[in-house]
């Protein structure tokens, strides 16, 4: 659809295109953040299409008694928004006496809620008039008409910063929901550097909520939480800027600036760094072989697209034909613009049908998209790496590289091994 | 509103979609917010489909509200047809779409497509995937069919019939669709149309041409196949070729309505000697609890009765609309019916009901799973191994076999069953170990204990007062399988006669009392 070219800072063109989007609502986001904060739930008041779409998304995970849940928006709740709100207090009620172990709830909007205007945030307070001290209710918009995929994460956690307690006190916050494993690296290394005070959001309780304040400086641990650095700005705290936790420099830029801005010494720095960097870098070189010279296509859906074709081009030496994201903040991707090369076009947004036929053109020896395009584009002779993977599996730091280049790696490998 | 966690079906617009998507040569424009294309996945993944469905979504969002998506859903559906130039195309809307009352259908009239635009009115907060597949079929049968065409003179010519119902992401379309086909053929009969699956809309335009419809999935083709007969006075069969009878009844009926004689020689398969080998006999009087969708529920209750002697003790369905006709078979089988949507009620009447065989949905499966039953899945919604490479049709006289290979797979063997009950003390044969085709060796039992949640552990663990040390004991001689059953049976016994100690005594007076 309509095409305009838009200047960076550094007056670099990104292609900005509206159409089809062939993406994931930020309802998806429940899938991953109801495993990092154990004693929350999240309940999406949406329609059948959403609880499908969780469902979808969830696959297997859906039966293990899952942490959330669809109120199914019906016919009789269209007919007046105060019985809509009797009817969602009747859900809570019921969902709290059968979950009596649950802490913090999400009301989270979606596409129907918020277009017949059902008013959660003032739910949210209602419902806490009624249930706190135990539980503690929050809302977030998940909505596709709003979020893209991970975004749904940047929308819960702005949500969270407002609860923070204040707390002036000199802290180091990380930002983003990680893994458990790459989590404790990450709190292991800071420890060795000598930062005391390391805090991360979200917590893994959500009554072990961080403080916040004028002594808090973040890092980002993902690139899309945007509206969640601002909240924390907002609230008195400073954001380092640096490259994200891709790879071996990725992370260790990352750590970097966590580093001079805690006043580590540099010598120390390196000697702490030293030994995970030199094993990212071992286990990058296995992959290298590979993934050099190839070139990589990027369809958008999580916006971590940028910080990885960095790491792609600057570790392994792939080539980058497209690098297209749902959102391009820029001044968080700063420091990964900069670091990209000159030529590569960069793309905001999607006019699917358009971008598939750029794809059709360029013929990349490997293309990152979702799982509705994936194999229709394997069975065009296209190579794909599906992006969903790149969420839910560990890929930050210095010990998940060589893992994150090997997903990139595995298609191809498995191209060349098959005999059909 | 409905408090959800897990739901059967999907909404009415996936319906329409899994029409669009088995049709070649339509197009789907659909109004929905960016996000809804999750739905395609369902399709290229779990169906493993190497295209993507044909559809195309206005995909808006919050700064299109207003005046800008009544605009953005023209383009969109000028571009698909730009794109693709579908011989004809459906236009709908999605759940929200739906809320912001652009009208696609007057919108797209208005824009005088070359090809045939069919408008979907799918209300999503009132029905259910379903449904939408079957409206969607109907309305594009009623609209594209010719009312002129009629069937060729019979002479000279083999009768003609319509496959009506099958969809992308049916539960073994593909297969029952080749395994009618070929029943038909060595009946004399060909295939018309089989539709909504593998037909164009141009296709459908000469569906009066057949000399009658096979009504193959109720639950997708019954609308269309009533207005056909409406219509062109084709008659539609009413029989669902799921097991041996329901398959000869379909054999006759078909023949029948076609004017044909049934072959001497047709080839009815194995299964009905499977079933009278002496290896089955253990499975005679096999408690098996069924739920799915209504088609596929029944058919497997007559199958379980009366083709492979097991004892239906629970059947349901999830989709309202076919809830009479599991009404009528629960009470041919003195069973109360289970209509509903919520799993979690499915999960208590099964806790409930014992069986020793589930047979449901990928849902049963995990409900199964929890409750450390056998299982088998007879009906949609399945996952991506319930989409399997190899041939496996549910229907004729091939589905037949497969049905019995699938049920009795995951049952203990006949023999297991006798060893496990002789050799009970025995290490390798211990209760915990479980069948030996399904678990992991030795440490499969230890690893199913330790996943029972601990409400299970609970129950177990809160011993009536009532046991004496004897009667546990021999209580825990009865194989694992029947062991819960026995002491429920045990315990209601002596409550009923007012005893307060249970002995080995009161264990076989229950066992006797209980006995059929």
């Amino acid at each position: 659809m309509s095409v305009a070219a838009l200047p960076l800072p550094e007056s670099r063109p990104v292609l900005r295109e509206r159409g089809q989007r062939e993406v994931f609502c930020g309802l998806t986001g429940i899938v991953w953040l109801h495993r990092k904060i154990q004693d929350a739930f999240f309940l999406v008041v949406g329609s059948r299409t959403c609880a499908h779409l969780l469902q979808s998304a969830a696959g297997v995970m859906v039966f293990a008694e899952p942490r959330f849940a669809t109120a199914i928006i019906e016919e009789r709740d269209l007919a007046g928004l105060a019985d809509a709100n009797e009817e969602l207090d009747k859900v809570v009620n019921r969902l709290l006496l059968r979950r009596p172990e649950i802490r913090q709830l999400f009301l989270v909007g979606s596409c129907p809620s918020e277009v017949i205007k059902i008013d959660l945030k003032r739910a949210a307070e209602r419902m806490n008039a009624i249930h706190a001290p135990r539980v503690r209710v929050l809302n977030y918009s998940g909505s596709g008409i709003e979020t893209t995929f991970t975004q749904g994460e940047d929308a819960c956690l702005a949500a969270l910063v407002p609860e923070m307690p204040a707390d002036d006190a000199e802290q180091l916050l990380i930002v983003g929901a990680l893994p458990d494993v790459v989590e404790d690296q990450f709190l292991r290394l800071f420890a060795e550097l000598g930062i005391a005070n390391v805090k991360v959001l979200p917590a893994r309780r959500s009554t072990h909520l961080p403080g916040v304040g004028k002594g808090t400086r973040f890092l980002l641990a993902q690139p899309f939480l945007g509206d969640t650095g601002q909240a924390l700005e907002g609230r008195g705290a400073r954001h380092l800027p640096a490259l994200f936790p891709f790879g071996a420099e990725g992370t260790t830029a990352w750590l970097e600036a966590a580093a001079t801005a805690f006043g580590v010494d540099p010598m120390h720095f390196r000697s702490v760094v030293a030994p995970g960097r030199e094993r990212a870098k071992r286990a990058i070189a296995r992959q290298a072989e590979v993934l050099r010279g190839k070139s990589i296509f990027f369809m958008p859906d999580s916006q971590l697209e940028v910080p990885l074709a960095r790491f792609l081009h600057d570790e392994l030496g792939m080539e980058l034909v497209e690098v297209g994201t749902p959102y391009l903040h820029k001044s968080h991707l700063a420091a990964e613009l900069k670091a990209l090369p000159a030529d590569v076009q960069l793309s905001e947004g999607q006019d699917v049908d358009l971008q598939l036929d750029r794809v059709r053109a360029a013929r990349p020896d490997l293309t990152v998209c979702g799982l509705g395009l994936a194999n229709p584009l394997e069975q065009e002779g296209l190579a794909t790496k599906w992006a969903i993977e790149l969420v839910f599996t560990p890929v930050h730091g210095f010990d998940q590289a060589g893992d994150l280049a090997e997903l990139f790696a595995r298609p191809l490998v498995r191209r060349d091994r098959l005999v059909l | 509103m409905q408090l959800t966690v897990w739901t059967y079906e999907g909404p009415p617009h996936v319906g329409a979609m899994r029409v669009a998507t088995g049709m070649k040569g339509l197009h789907y424009v659909l109004h929905a917010p960016q996000g809804d294309t999750y739905a395609d996945l369902l399709f290229t993944m779990i169906e493993r489909r190497d295209h993507r469905p044909p559809v195309t979504y206005t995909t808006f969002q919050a700064r299109d509200l207003g005046k800008d998506t009544a605009e953005l859903f023209q383009k969109a559906a000028r571009d698909a047809y730009a794109r693709y130039t579908p011989e004809a195309m459906i236009v709908g809307a999605s759940c929200t779409a739906e809320l912001i009352q652009d009208d696609p259908a007057g919108l797209a009239e208005t824009m005088g497509l070359p090809c045939p635009v069919i408008a979907l009115e799918l209300p999503s907060y009132s029905r259910k995937e379903n449904w939408g597949a079957s409206e969607t079929f109907y309305q594009i049968v009623r609209q594209l069919a010719d009312k002129e065409r009629r069937p060729a003179p019979r002479e000279g010519r083999r009768p003609r019939a319509n496959l009506l119902g099958p969809t992308a992401l049916g539960f073994r379309h593909r297969d029952d669709v080749v395994e009618i086909t070929r029943l038909l053929a060595a009946l004399g009969i060909d295939v018309h149309v089989t539709a909504p699956m593998g037909s164009r809309p141009t296709d459908i335009v000469t569906m009066g041409e057949a000399n009658f419809n096979v009504l193959l999935y109720p639950e997708i083709g019954l609308e269309a196949a009533r207005w056909l007969e409406k219509t062109f006075g084709q008659k539609c069969t009413k029989t669902v070729p799921i097991g041996m009878a329901a398959t000869r009844r379909f054999v006759a009926e078909v023949a029948e309505i076609a004017g044909v004689a049934v072959p001497e020689d047709l080839d009815a398969g194995r299964m009905s000697w499977w079933s009278r080998s002496i290896d089955s006999t253990y499975l005679t009087g096999k408690r098996v609890f069924i739920f799915g969708d209504a088609t596929h529920a029944v058919a497997a209750a007559r199958i379980a009765r009366d083709e492979l002697g097991f004892e239906v003790v629970g059947l349901g369905c999830y989709n309202r609309e076919f809830a009479r006709e599991i009404r009528d078979m629960a009470k041919e089988l003195g069973v109360e019916p289970l209509i509903t949507d919520d799993y979690l009620e499915v999960e208590e009447a099964i806790a409930a009901a014992t069986p020793e065989l589930v047979l449901g949905t990928q849902m049963e499966r995990h409900i199964a799973k929890r409750l450390r039953l056998p299982c088998a899945v007879i009906s949609a919604p399945v996952h991506v191994q319930d989409f399997p490479a190899r041939y496996s049709p549910q229907m004729g006289f091939e589905g037949a076999q497969v049905i019995f290979d699938t049920w009795v797979h995951p049952l203990v063997m006949g023999l297991e069953e006798h060893l496990l009950t002789m050799f009970r003390e025995d290490f390798e044969f211990s209760d915990a170990a479980g069948p030996s085709h399904l678990g992991h060796g030795g440490g499969h039992g230890a690893v199913a204990l330790a996943e029972v949640p601990e409400a299970d552990v609970a129950v177990l663990e809160a011993k009536p007062e009532g046991w004496l040390p004897d009667a546990e004991r021999e209580l825990n001689k009865i194989p694992f399988f029947v062991r819960g059953k026995a002491r429920r049976n045990t315990e209601r016994f002596a409550a009923e006669h007012g005893i307060k100690a249970i002995t080995v005594e009161t264990l076989y007076e229950a066992k006797a009392h209980y006995a059929r």
